[in-house]
């Protein structure tokens, strides 16, 4: 018998070219400049906002008051500073809003994508594709002044008859009919400003649905519509989640068409239809320009709360995702 | 079984080839017929006059060199090809002598009848074995309540029972491509079609997978009609009763010959089919 010595494994070199090297090089360098970037903004919110956290502590995330007490000349130590910040309101704002426009914009989204995808006579096909990737392109503020004009007609309607049917359900009571200013007509313009963004990317997932699949649904004497609920939506589901993300970001961190709309009042509000409301960026556009020292680290601050909000969220997101999307 | 497809040859096949004289006796054939089928993509006439008649429970191998028009011939027996955007058809396509263009006929309805396998094993991701296999029964609303003996007997006969029987419930993607195959054959005979068309259904596969899928052809065809196109020569004088040789000379493709397998493999009424089946060209 001869004992077979194992072999330690051999040590694999790899030689690269001079091309690969250099691609290799920029590549790298892009990659560690946008992290650097990252971690500057990181480190620049957080170095900004540490006095804030130091002094209000958790009360600024659920305090309900945000008092700057600006008429204190600079370095008069004669009283006390009694400036409050907190934006619990303004948090549980950017929540509600972004969710009513969510809610309107993904059943919208989806069902367009699959109208242009599968519906859509071929001969405008093209065209839609073309107009839709051009509106997802288009700054969000472009559709929130339409949107203003649009909703503010439209959204009302809709929400005095939601007050009128169910306005005994407590979110649906308003104090005063002022539903041009409610946070509900504010989602609304929203998701008008989220659609295209989360159609494009809806359709463009569902446009890559294996052909074959789709023929095999027809194949076993399926309709159109069996296809794309056995074969096209599971197919396109995380794309979507993915693409609904991206218009969740947009939702939160939209500003301008929030502080046009909606009278920022700092007490928490969950009646969708009155005229109170307000979310954490369009707060941090409206305080900024005449905010002392001390406010300016406490916008920061908020602003490093929306941060970690919308990072919160795509974890989420993309905790759905892998939970949802199929091993194969 | 060779035996019983072999006596059925000369009666059917005579047929076949005298189709232009027969035009009257159609109703009593049973089984699916093409008559002067023409397919054109746009202004690209792909394919031209195409008679054929598959009787019931043989199995059929179309055979010819790539763009002939096999693929678009086999497509146009379920009512595939108009899928294609710019597709039109002549001609007429009878299963058991009624025409499956026929306006009043519903193409899903057809669709069950006239199953079809690709030729990429393509089990659907989203769904386990099992779910795979009823896919067919869900998406055409059929009813039924027996849904695990459908999937034993339809697995049993697609020849992936045994391996599969203790895991129905992984998903499809898990499988070996052989046995992703038989899955797709499973799936296909859930609904129960008359007529089964496959598209080189052994093209991706390793040559022990694809002779387990010839034995399972070869056991449909006690129950069903097999439409088989394939590009490897042997398989076909494996598996099929009858073949169909397609040629192109640039222009559309067009049908060279029809016959028994035997004939067509030891004596052809062409040259050109006799060149091709011996690997000359193509």
């Amino acid at each position: 018998m001869t004992t077979v010595e194992t072999p330690t494994p051999r040590e694999m070199t790899v030689i690269y070219s001079r091309a690969d090297r250099i691609f290799r090089g920029i590549v790298t360098a892009g990659a560690l400049t946008s992290l650097l970037l990252l971690g500057l903004i990181a480190s620049f919110l957080i170095f900004r906002s540490a006095g804030t956290f130091r002094e209000f502590g958790i009360n600024f995330i659920t305090g309900t008051e945000w008092f700057s007490d600006g008429f204190r000349e600079v370095g008069d130590e004669s009283r006390a500073d009694n400036s409050v910040f907190s934006i619990g309101p303004m948090i549980v704002g950017s929540l509600v809003v972004a969710t009513i426009a969510m809610l309107f914009a993904i059943p919208l989204s989806i069902g367009g994508a699959l109208y242009i995808e599968f519906y859509a006579p071929r001969s405008i096909y093209r065209i839609l594709v073309a107009m839709l990737d051009l509106a997802a392109a288009i700054p969000s503020l472009i559709f929130g002044l339409w949107g203003i004009e649009i909703f503010t007609s439209f959204g009302v309607r809709w929400a005095t008859f939601l007050n009128d049917r169910l306005g005994f359900i407590p979110i649906f009571s308003v104090e005063f009919e002022n539903f041009g200013r409610s946070p509900f007509v504010a989602g609304c313009v929203l998701a008008s400003l989220v659609v295209p963004i989360t159609t494009s990317v809806a359709r463009e997932v569902y446009s890559r649905t294996p052909r074959d699949l789709i023929d095999t649904c027809y194949a076993l004497g399926g309709s159109k519509w069996g296809a794309i609920r056995s074969v096209v939506m599971p197919y396109g589901r995380s794309g979507v989640i993915a693409g609904a993300m991206l218009g969740l970001g947009r939702a939160l961190g939209e500003t301008v068409a929030i502080y046009l709309m909606l009278n920022l009042v700092f007490t928490y509000s969950y009646e969708i239809l009155d005229s109170t409301g307000g979310n954490v960026a369009s707060m941090i556009a409206l305080k900024f320009g005449e905010a002392t020292d001390k406010e300016i680290s406490a916008l920061i601050a908020s602003g490093l709360v929306l941060f970690v909000i919308t990072l919160i969220v795509n974890m989420i997101a993309s905790n759905i995702v892998q939970r949802t999307t199929p091993r194969a | 079984m060779t035996q019983r497809t072999m006596t059925m040859t000369t009666s059917d096949l005579s047929a076949t080839n005298k189709l232009e004289d027969v035009q009257g006796d159609n109703s009593s054939f049973r089984g699916l017929e093409t008559r002067a089928v023409h397919a054109w993509f746009g202004k690209h006439h792909a394919l031209a006059g195409v008679s054929l008649r598959f009787p019931e429970r043989t199995v059929t191998g179309l055979i010819g060199p790539s763009g002939c028009g096999k693929s678009t011939f086999i497509r146009l027996l379920n009512r595939m090809h108009e899928f294609i955007p710019s597709a039109a058809m002549a001609g007429s396509v009878l299963l058991n002598g009624s025409d499956i263009y026929d306006p009043s006929e519903d193409p899903a309805m057809i669709r069950l009848k006239v199953g079809m396998v690709f030729q990429k094993p393509n089990p659907f991701p989203a769904m386990t074995i099992r779910e795979n296999v009823l896919a067919g029964i869900k998406l055409a609303h059929l009813k039924r309540d027996n849904h695990d003996d459908i999937v034993e007997q339809c697995l049993t006969r697609a020849g992936l029972w045994k391996e599969v029987k203790d895991r129905l419930d992984a998903s499809g993607g898990s499988l070996s491509g052989g046995q992703q195959q038989r899955l797709c054959i499973a799936r296909s005979l859930a609904v129960e079609p008359q007529v089964l068309l496959m598209d080189e259904p052994c093209s991706a596969l390793d040559p022990g997978s694809t002779l387990r899928i010839e034995e399972t052809i070869k056991e449909l065809a006690e129950k069903i009609t097999v439409i088989i196109v394939t590009h490897n020569m042997q398989q076909a004088s494996r598996v099929s009763d009858y073949c169909a040789f397609f040629l192109t000379d640039g222009g559309p493709g067009y049908l060279v010959e029809a016959d028994s397998t035997r004939k067509m493999f030891t004596n052809p009424s062409d040259p050109r089919t006799a060149d091709y089946v011996q690997g000359k060209f193509g």
